[in-house]
C-alpha cells in the first residue's frame, strides 16, 4: 500500500459513512414490516381492540391474558388466556406436532443423507426426485394430499385395503383419530427432503479415510455408523433439528387446509388467526400470538447458544 | 459373492421406495387433474384416460389468470426489491468493519426466526394505515419480512468469504463503496444472486397466511389462496378435477426451476445452516 496515513483514514471514514448509508434501507424496511409490528400485536394483547375498530384500542392491562372476579359466594372465577382450555389445547396440539414430525423427519431424513451420500448409478435422479417435495408449495401439498386421502375416492384408503393394512376406508382428515396422523403424514412427507440436503452436507464434511481406516480394523458399518458418522455429523444434525422445531411451532398453512375444523390438530398459529380476523376477538387473538412470540424467541435464543452461530463478519 | 447381490438389491429398493415415495403424490395429481366426470372417481394407477377440460375450465372460469399474474407480479417484486436492498446491506456487513455489527446480524437472523402470526395484528394494522390493504403493494412490503433477513444473511456470507484483494486494487484507485459494489462485486456475485433470489421467489410464490389476509377480493388474491378456497356447491363437493389442475399449473414452474438450479439451491439452502 502507497497510500499516506491520512489518505487512508479519510477511505476509512468515507467507507464507513457509505456503510450507514447502504444499511438504512434495509434496517427501515425491517423495522416497519417487523420491529413496529411486532410491538404493536404486543400492545393490543393488552387492550380491548376489536378488528373493526382498531384506533378505539383502550389499555386493559393484562385481562385477555388473565383475571379473575370475587363472587359474593366466596368463589373466584378466573378467566383468560392462560386459564382458557382451547388455548392449552392449541399449545399441546403445536408441542405434540413438532415433535413428532421433527422427530421422523431427522430419522427419515439420516436415511435419505446416507443414501445420498454414497456412490452408485443414479444418484442424481434420487437428489432430483427429493427435491420435489420441497418445490411444492405447502398449499398444494395439502390440497394433493387431502385427494389422496379422501375418504370415499383416496388412493391411500384404496392401496392399504389391497395390501390389507386395514379392512374398511378411513376418514383421515375428517376423523379425529387420524387427523394428527393425517398432518403428521403430509408434514414428514413436504420438509424430509429439507432436513436430509442439510444432513447431507454435514456428512460430506467428514473425511473419508476416516472410514477407510475402520474398514481396514474391521469395523462393523453399524458400529462404524454409531461411532463416527453419528458423532461427526451430529452439530449439522442439532442445527438442521433446531430450524425444522422452530418452523414446526408456527405451521399454520398445512392445517389450515387439510385439516379446517379440527380440534385435534388446531395449532396455536391457527387459533391465533382464528381469533384475530374470524371471530373478531383481536385483541385475545394479539395475547395468543404474543405468548407464541415468547415461546419461539425463548427457543431462538436457546437455538443460537446451541448452535454458536458464527455471528462475527470477519474473522475466519 | 451373493451377500453383495443381496445387499445391492436391498439398497437400491430402499432408493426406489425414496424415489416412489417423494414423486407419487405429485405424479398422482397430474393423471389427476387429466381424468374428467366420473373417470375421476375410479381409482386408477396409471394414467388411464386424457382430457384437458379441467385445464380449460380452470384457466377459462373465475379469477385463475388473474391470480397467476398476481402472484408473478408479486414475486418478482419482492426478488427485486429484497435483493437490491440485501446486495448493499451485505456489502456493509460483510467487508467494513463498524460498531454493533454482530448485535445487527443476531438481530436479522432472529428476524427470519419470527413466527409470521405475531405481526400479524400490527401488520394488519400498518398495511390498512398505509392504504396497501387488498393490494398486491401490501403483499410485496409484508412479504419483506421474511426474504430480507435471509437473503442479506446469504449474501453476506457469501461476500464474506471473497478475498480482501479483490477490492483493494479499486480502494488504490480511490472508488467510492458504490462503484466498488457494482463493478467489483456485482460481477462475482451472479451465482450467489441467482441462488438467493430463487429461493425468494419460491418464498414468496408459496406464501400463503399473508396473502389470505391482506386481501379480500378475489382479483387481488395469489394463486395459493385461490386453491387453497377452491369449493364447489358444498363442503363435501370439492372439484377435484379443478383442485389438482390449478395446482399442477402453479407447481410445475417451480419444479423445473428446482431442477434447472438444483445444485445452486442446495448450496443454498445449507449455506446458513452448517456454517456454524
Amino acid at each position: 500500500m502507497t497510500a499516506s496515513p491520512s489518505v487512508r483514514s479519510e477511505l476509512l471514514r468515507q467507507r464507513s459513512r457509505s456503510a450507514r448509508l447502504f444499511l438504512l434501507p434495509m434496517i427501515l424496511a425491517l423495522a416497519v414490516v417487523a420491529g413496529w409490528p411486532l410491538l404493536r400485536t404486543i400492545y393490543f394483547s393488552f387492550t380491548d381492540a376489536s378488528l373493526t375498530n382498531i384506533d378505539a384500542a383502550k389499555w386493559v392491562g393484562f385481562k385477555n391474558y388473565l383475571s379473575w372476579i370475587q363472587l359474593k359466594s366466596g368463589r373466584t372465577i378466573y378467566s383468560g388466556l392462560l386459564v382458557d382450555p382451547a388455548w392449552w389445547n392449541a399449545v399441546w396440539n403445536t408441542v405434540r406436532f413438532s415433535v413428532i414430525s421433527v422427530s421422523l423427519e431427522a430419522v427419515f431424513g439420516m436415511v435419505i443423507a446416507l443414501v445420498l451420500n454414497a456412490e452408485f448409478k443414479g444418484r442424481g435422479i434420487v437428489r432430483a426426485a427429493i427435491l420435489i417435495p420441497w418445490a411444492i408449495p405447502t398449499i398444494v401439498s395439502a390440497r394433493m394430499w387431502g385427494w389422496m386421502l379422501n375418504d370415499q375416492f383416496g388412493i391411500l384408503n384404496d392401496l392399504f385395503m389391497r395390501v390389507g393394512l386395514i379392512d374398511h376406508p378411513i376418514a383421515w382428515t375428517a376423523s379425529s383419530d387420524t387427523a394428527m396422523i393425517a398432518v403428521l403424514i403430509v408434514d414428514v412427507w413436504k420438509t424430509t427432503p429439507f432436513m436430509a440436503l442439510l444432513i447431507l452436507a454435514g456428512l460430506q464434511m467428514i473425511p473419508g479415510d476416516i472410514y477407510e481406516a475402520a474398514r481396514i480394523d474391521g469395523v462393523h458399518p453399524v458400529k462404524q455408523f454409531f461411532r463416527i458418522t453419528l458423532p461427526l455429523v451430529k452439530p449439522a444434525l442439532m442445527v438442521a433439528i433446531i430450524f425444522r422445531l422452530l418452523d414446526a411451532m408456527r405451521i399454520f398453512d398445512l392445517i389450515y387446509v387439510l385439516t379446517p375444523n379440527s380440534a385435534q390438530t388446531k395449532t396455536m398459529s391457527v387459533l391465533a388467526r382464528e381469533n384475530l380476523i374470524d371471530f373478531d376477538k383481536f385483541a385475545y387473538g394479539s395475547a395468543q400470538s404474543t405468548l407464541l412470540f415468547l415461546i419461539i424467541a425463548l427457543m431462538t435464543m436457546l437455538a443460537i447458544w446451541i448452535g454458536r452461530v458464527r455471528l462475527d463478519g470477519g474473522e475466519r | 459373492m451373493p451377500m453383495s447381490i443381496i445387499k445391492n438389491t436391498a439398497f437400491y429398493a430402499l432408493v426406489v421406495v425414496i424415489v416412489v415415495c417423494a414423486v407419487f403424490p405429485f405424479y398422482y395429481a397430474i393423471i389427476t387433474s387429466f381424468r374428467t366426470g366420473s373417470a375421476i372417481f375410479t381409482i386408477e394407477y396409471w394414467p388411464t384416460s386424457f382430457s384437458v377440460a379441467n385445464y380449460v375450465n380452470v384457466i377459462a372460469s373465475g379469477s385463475f389468470a388473474r391470480n397467476l399474474l398476481n402472484s408473478i407480479i408479486v414475486s418478482a417484486c419482492v426478488v427485486t426489491l429484497s435483493l437490491l436492498m440485501a446486495v448493499t446491506a451485505a456489502f456493509a456487513l460483510s467487508r467494513v468493519r463498524f460498531r454493533g455489527r454482530s448485535l445487527l446480524l443476531l438481530t436479522i437472523l432472529s428476524v427470519s426466526m419470527f413466527p409470521q402470526i405475531a405481526v400479524l395484528a400490527g401488520l394488519f394494522e400498518v398495511i390498512r394505515l398505509l392504504g396497501l390493504y387488498n393490494t398486491l403493494g401490501g403483499l410485496v412490503f409484508s412479504y419483506m419480512i421474511f426474504t430480507l433477513p435471509f437473503t442479506v444473511w446469504v449474501l453476506t456470507t457469501f461476500m464474506r468469504d471473497l478475498p480482501v484483494e479483490i477490492e483493494e486494487a479499486a480502494i488504490v484507485d480511490g472508488a467510492t463503496p458504490w462503484v466498488i459494489i457494482t463493478r467489483v462485486f456485482l460481477p462475482l456475485m451472479w451465482p450467489a444472486l441467482v441462488t438467493t433470489g430463487l429461493l425468494a421467489f419460491i418464498a414468496a410464490w408459496n406464501e400463503f397466511l399473508f396473502a389470505l389476509t391482506f386481501t379480500s377480493s378475489t382479483e387481488t388474491r395469489t394463486v395459493p389462496v385461490t386453491i387453497a378456497l377452491f369449493t364447489g356447491s358444498s363442503a363435501h363437493e370439492v372439484p377435484w378435477g379443478i383442485v389438482m389442475a390449478a395446482s399442477v399449473i402453479v407447481t410445475v414452474p417451480l419444479v423445473v426451476l428446482v431442477l434447472i438450479f438444483q445444485r445452486k439451491i442446495i448450496s443454498g439452502l445449507t449455506a446458513g445452516g452448517v456454517k456454524g
